[in-house]
């Protein structure tokens, strides 16, 4: 059942999602920032995508146990691999959708 | 014209953000329609989903809040989950304000209601990469949301559209995150912070419910780069315990 205050709701979520995004660009990004805040934020894209890849290839469930036998993780190590070789964004994306449908049909 | 210059031709521009969000927008697009059939499932119309894609815009949180509405939950227990799911955004946008210089409160404001964990992917690996600037960014993250808002109220109206499975579609966006993160690692220190936060990411998620994990192990993984670079770059001279 969807509640009256639907409209309400969304606002609600609209909003606490938006100021995390918005506040640190507000607040930072015309400011001189310390060496070492600088330093940390360069290495947050790597430890983000890493944060949020490695549950999704070897965790699963509720609540989350760990699953070492995932197509998901099979399929990322050859892609993987290809993104090393070859440092193709289209390339990475178009192979691992490929060897994901495979083993699809074979697993 | 220098090379790294990007062309700010506004149709040079265009094309360029909304060709680079064509990884996005693919995997938005079994993600969106799965979402639109379980909120129509949960009585939800093709109007109220798009209003929630357009409003909230944050994948996640919209599967979870359509669950807990469905269950009954309220106002304040869904508007709470919502900012506890979503506040790994704080730090992705922290990492992009090094590249928005210079900028009036206005576009930051427009710039900011996009950023998703696969714009700031996207992005921090373009900008990075040069003939890269915050109005590309603005398209591919406005293109992205476009994407998203379109592939939601189309499942709404009751469809799946694509077989489940079908062409390997729902790998497009991991497929994207496995060779961003390959590209982010730029030397020795950045592969081991990759490391330490992977596998951070795994323990926590396997010992707390929810996704503070993502935030958790980058703050400790970064925080830990940055003591080790120290370390390198300053070293022990004798005398010195």
């Amino acid at each position: 059942m969807i509640p009256d205050t639907y409209l309400y709701i969304l606002l609600g979520m609209g909003v606490v999602t938006y100021v995390p995004r918005w506040l640190p660009l507000a607040l930072l990004s015309n400011r001189r920032l310390p060496e070492w805040f600088e330093q940390w934020l360069d290495l947050i894209p790597a430890a983000i995508l890493s944060a949020l890849i490695l549950p999704i290839l070897i965790t699963t469930g509720e609540p989350r146990h760990l699953d070492l036998l995932r197509p998901e993780l099979l399929v990322a190590v050859p892609t993987l691999l290809f993104a090393v070789k070859t440092r193709s964004l289209a390339g990475t994306v178009v192979v691992g959708m490929f060897l994901f449908w495979l083993a699809g049909k074979f697993l | 014209m220098h090379s790294d210059t990007p062309n700010n031709r506004w149709t040079e521009v265009l094309k360029d953000g909304i060709i680079g969000a064509w990884p996005i927008c693919l995997g938005y697009l079994p993600i969106g329609l799965a979402f639109g059939v379980i909120a129509q499932k949960a009585g939800l119309s093709p109007l109220e989903i798009g209003l929630m894609s357009v409003l909230v815009y944050a994948g996640s949180a919209q599967f979870i809040a359509v669950s807990m509405l469905s269950a009954g939950a309220g106002l304040v227990p869904t508007v709470l989950t919502t900012f506890t799911v979503n506040l790994r955004h704080l730090l992705m946008s922290s990492s992009l304000s090094t590249f928005m210089r210079n900028l009036g409160p206005g576009r930051l404001s427009l710039f900011a209601y996009g950023v998703t964990d696969e714009s700031f992917a996207l992005n921090s690996v373009k900008f990075r990469g040069g003939r890269w600037d915050w109005r590309r960014a603005l398209v591919l993250n406005h293109t992205a949301n476009l994407a998203w808002i379109a592939s939601t109220v189309a499942g709404g109206f009751g469809g799946e559209f694509i077989p489940a499975g079908a062409f390997g579609i729902d790998y497009a966006l991991v497929a994207m995150f496995i060779c961003l993160l390959i590209f982010q690692l730029r030397g020795m220190l950045y592969v081991a912070v990759a490391i330490i936060a992977g596998v951070l990411a795994v323990v926590i998620s396997l010992l707390i419910p929810g996704n503070s994990y993502i935030v958790i192990a980058s703050v400790i993984a970064a925080a830990l780069g940055v003591v080790i670079r120290r370390k390198r770059s300053f070293p022990r001279t004798e005398g010195q315990p």
